[in-house]
């Protein structure tokens, strides 16, 4: 491959996918494009616990959390200070993503291990909290949604470039031109030097404090990001499920993230599409082959282990290894 | 007199690099063999490749059997490899650490073997209890080298023992290894960076450069041949 | 004094769960987040000999360990060495991958419906210096205790527990003296299956019986494991115990702390711990090696 077109293979990959995700809800059914909006939702998430993780090798077991900050921001602002659905949007990035870089700063004594203990036991403690602060955040009931104003086509299709969507329409395009648009900064983002400084944090920190790199400096900016992004899946996945309460973001949610970034392929971003496909269809891949009571689990455990096997570097570790095939 | 090890065009590499390019050496029975040559010469992954340690090519043969497998299959065989940096184990006591050389060993004469060891090394007894860690850079080489003993092996094989030794200590070292070869016929195979000590201790050496054998002979021929001396040896 | 004991009962399956945990991530370095589920599926193991087959509870109990051993080893060998080479993360992957698999496993052979199970020791009271402590807790307390002691006998005296230990510490140099070390890794995983068994088994006959068994107590664990100190066995008993008692006695001493606020309680700890002093009350600081 020429240096030239090694150059443009990215964009027009990326180019591809803009059209196959805008033309498909015209192939499949209602139903299906909504699943893909989920789709969508989740790679947002999974771009930003990529850059942590993949990029800077601090392990998160917490992102769920993060995601329901960004959520219940959502909610809380729609529902009771009527604000419209989408400006919304940036004030839960703004607001997850400082939380996240606060975290950032006492997380830099834990390493490793330790750190996914600590997110862990933070996604698994905020549904309680958020049940604790009942005045603010509505308690076990949760805050509704759906049918308020605020929140776009929920009751009449809204216009958009001349065309009349309806609510799951008009979800579906939000959400993937938020992911799209996250892509792009993400792609910008780690493509200079920032993203080399945190390659080098993630390869060796040692190596990399000694070359210069401020490692507080880039740990903590890189969970702040990491965690507005979450913040913004989670704001979308309040606005597509109308709904949230303390167990719309369990633990569970958490750890999918994670795996959906391993299964990808940590510290790239070809793979994430795949991820995000993945964490949205396995439970549903796995109800098909059997709904008996047990079953799906057992085959979602079958099958997560299974590529830890086959593919141990997620699919991008096929991407690449499939780029090396055709070099030669 | 055959060989006790014999290697045989013993290839071995590091992912892309490769640090052994064909190396073919022999140590007979009762002989003290010296490894020498400059840094990154490829004296440590020859140890390596016969410990089994590194992935390698080519033949190597011990008391008269093709020697394969990793380590563990290697010290049962009776080789006992004393790595770089002495490797004892710093968390577990001076005698866990004796006990662990004896590991391959299925007699219950270890007791006997401790005391005897202890006569050589008398700090033994004093610190039986102390983890490994609390030793001096001297007395955990010795400790290896100890360790190595446990096992009763019928080759030891050291790797560079002076490494951030003081001289003094570095020669009891090999005073000890000349005395176990004269007394008990103890086999050795020593790798080393200072050329003069392990020339002054083996009988035959081979000098490695790039991965490959550059000379080779008995130590006293490579002691007066001055070129070999200046170019390879430093000295 | 009632509550310290009964504490000290709960804190002997926290501890041993924790000591589990400790064990593995000490020989192989991770988390085994399927931990609480391979006990739980022990402890069904345990139910099913009992009431379907109508085994005597101490005989089912020592045929549930050594099965519980066995599956230890076979999943270290199988599962988890082939994926040792890659990254952590990797195993993590594998070990959530696992707790899926045994969760849904279960529920697929028993079903998910909350089952009773016996409990070895009598459920009465004693009375000991004028208060009423349960005959069960001090067996609890008494079984945990004496596998930690046989554990602790089988490390520091024996030739295969050096060999587990020197495997832990340094693979590499535990190999050149002839030690299996990857062998000696999967006893450390089977030991620790054992110790979950033991952990479930105890727990089973308050708790209930059902396939989220374990699913808290796991979060205990980990608690326990953090406070000890995550490499050190002796932390992780000590923290178990700690949890216990402490839990109990704010439980029921601080109101507004009450039953519910336990597992967040929990949580609190690992968080402040992890905070302030990472490696626990016994373990060490990390080295970072260039």
């Amino acid at each position: 491959m020429s240096a030239a077109s090694r150059r443009f293979a990215p964009l027009a990959a990326f180019l591809a996918l803009a059209v196959v995700v805008l033309v498909l809800p015209s192939f499949v059914s209602a139903f299906r494009a909504q699943q893909f909006a989920y789709v969508a939702i989740y790679l947002v998430a999974i771009i930003g616990l990529n850059i942590l993780t993949g990029y800077t090798g601090q392990i998160s077991l917490g992102h769920g959390a993060f995601m329901a900050i960004g959520g219940y921001t959502t909610a809380i602002l729609m529902a009771d200070h009527g604000v419209k659905d989408i400006w919304t949007i940036p004030v839960a990035a703004l607001v997850t993503g400082v939380v996240g870089f606060l975290f950032g700063i006492p997380a830099l004594r834990l390493s490793g291990l330790y750190l996914a203990l600590a997110t862990f036991a933070i996604a698994v403690s905020m549904p309680a909290v958020i049940k604790r602060f009942e005045g603010f955040t509505g308690g076990g009931g949760g805050i509704n949604l759906f049918g308020l104003p605020e929140l776009t086509a929920s009751l009449t299709p809204v216009e958009v470039l001349g065309q009349d969507l309806v609510f799951n329409d008009w979800l579906y395009y939000l959400c993937w031109t938020i992911a799209l648009f996250g892509y792009v900064i993400a792609w910008l983002f780690l493509g200079g030097r920032t993203g080399l400084a945190l390659r080098a944090v993630r390869d060796s920190e040692t190596a990399a404090q000694s070359s210069g790199v401020s490692l507080p400096r880039y740990k903590t900016l890189a969970f702040g990001v990491s965690a507005a992004y979450a913040g913004v899946a989670g704001s979308l996945f309040a606005i597509a499920t109308t709904f949230v309460n303390p167990d719309t973001f369990p633990v569970a949610l958490s750890i999918l993230l994670l795996v959906g970034v391993v299964v990808g392929g940590l510290g790239s971003l070809v793979g994430l599409i795949a991820g995000a496909i993945f964490i949205q269809f396995l439970p549903i891949w796995s109800q098909e082959v059997s709904k008996s009571p047990g079953a799906p689990s057992v085959v979602s455990g079958l099958i997560l282990i299974a590529l830890m096997f086959v593919l141990p570097m997620g699919v991008a570790g096929l991407v690449a290894r499939l780029k090396s095939l055709t070099k030669r | 007199m055959t060989a006790l090890l014999a290697l045989d065009d013993v290839e071995a590499r590091y992912g892309p690099v490769q640090a052994l390019r064909g190396i073919s050496l022999e140590v007979a029975e009762g002989q003290i063999v010296a490894v020498l040559g400059a840094n990154g010469a490829g004296k440590t992954t020859t140890l390596r490749s016969i410990s089994g340690t590194v992935r390698r090519s080519g033949t190597i043969t011990f008391a008269g059997k093709p020697l394969r497998g990793g380590p563990e299959a290697v010290a049962r065989a009776g080789i006992a490899h004393v790595p770089e940096g002495r490797g004892t184990f710093t968390e577990l006591s001076v005698v866990e650490n004796l006990k662990l050389g004896a590991y391959v060993r299925r007699d219950r004469e270890l007791r006997a073997d401790i005391d005897r060891i202890s006569e050589w090394f008398p700090w033994i007894t004093q610190r039986a209890h102390q983890p490994a860690g609390t030793l001096s850079g001297g007395e955990q080489q010795m400790l290896a080298v100890a360790r190595a003993l446990m096992s009763r092996p019928r080759l030891l094989m050291l790797d560079e023992p002076s490494l951030g030794l003081a001289p003094m200590i570095v020669r009891e070292i090999f005073r000890i290894v000349r005395e176990l070869n004269q007394r008990d016929g103890l086999t050795v195979l020593v790798v080393e960076q200072d050329a003069r000590i392990a020339l002054d201790t083996a009988s035959t050496a081979y000098v490695l450069e790039v991965g490959r054998v550059a000379v080779e002979g008995p130590s006293e021929e490579l002691r007066e041949n001055e070129s070999v001396r200046r170019s390879y040896l430093g000295y | 004094m009632q509550q310290v004991v009964a504490g000290l009962a709960s804190g002997s399956i926290y501890a041993s769960l924790a000591l589990a945990l400790v064990l593995i991530h000490r020989a192989t370095g991770v988390i085994n987040f399927a931990q609480g589920e391979m006990a739980t599926l022990s402890t069904y193991i345990a139910w099913s000999l009992t009431t379907n087959h109508g085994w005597n509870y101490w005989p089912a109990f020592a045929v549930t360990l050594v099965l519980s051993f066995v599956g230890g080893v076979g999943i270290h060998q199988g599962i988890i060495r082939p994926n040792e080479k890659g990254s952590v993360l990797r195993v993590v992957i594998v070990t959530i991958g696992l707790l899926i698999l045994i969760n849904g496993l279960i529920v697929m052979i028993w079903s998910g419906e909350v089952r009773a199970i016996q409990s070895p020791f009598p459920t009465r009271t004693v009375e000991i210096g004028g208060v009423a402590i349960s005959i069960q807790d001090i067996g609890t307390i008494g079984v945990v205790l004496a596998t930690v002691v046989v554990l602790w006998l089988l490390f520091q005296y024996t030739k295969i527990g050096l060999a587990m230990r020197a495997a832990a510490v340094n693979p590499a140099e535990a190999r050149l003296v002839g030690v299996r070390v990857t062998w000696m890794l999967s006893l450390g995983w089977g030991l620790a299956a054992v110790l979950g068994a033991i952990s479930g088994m105890l727990a089973a006959p308050s708790l209930f019986l059902d396939p989220n068994l374990m699913a808290a107590l796991l979060i205990y664990a980990f608690a326990a494991a953090v406070l000890g100190g995550i490499d050190s066995p002796v932390g992780a008993v000590v923290g178990g115990l700690i949890l216990g008692v402490g839990l109990n006695l704010l439980g029921t001493y601080v109101d507004f702390v009450g039953a519910d606020l336990r597992l967040p309680g929990a949580l609190l700890v690992i968080l402040v711990v992890l905070l302030v002093k990472p490696s626990g009350l016994f373990g060490h600081r990390e080295v970072k090696r260039v």
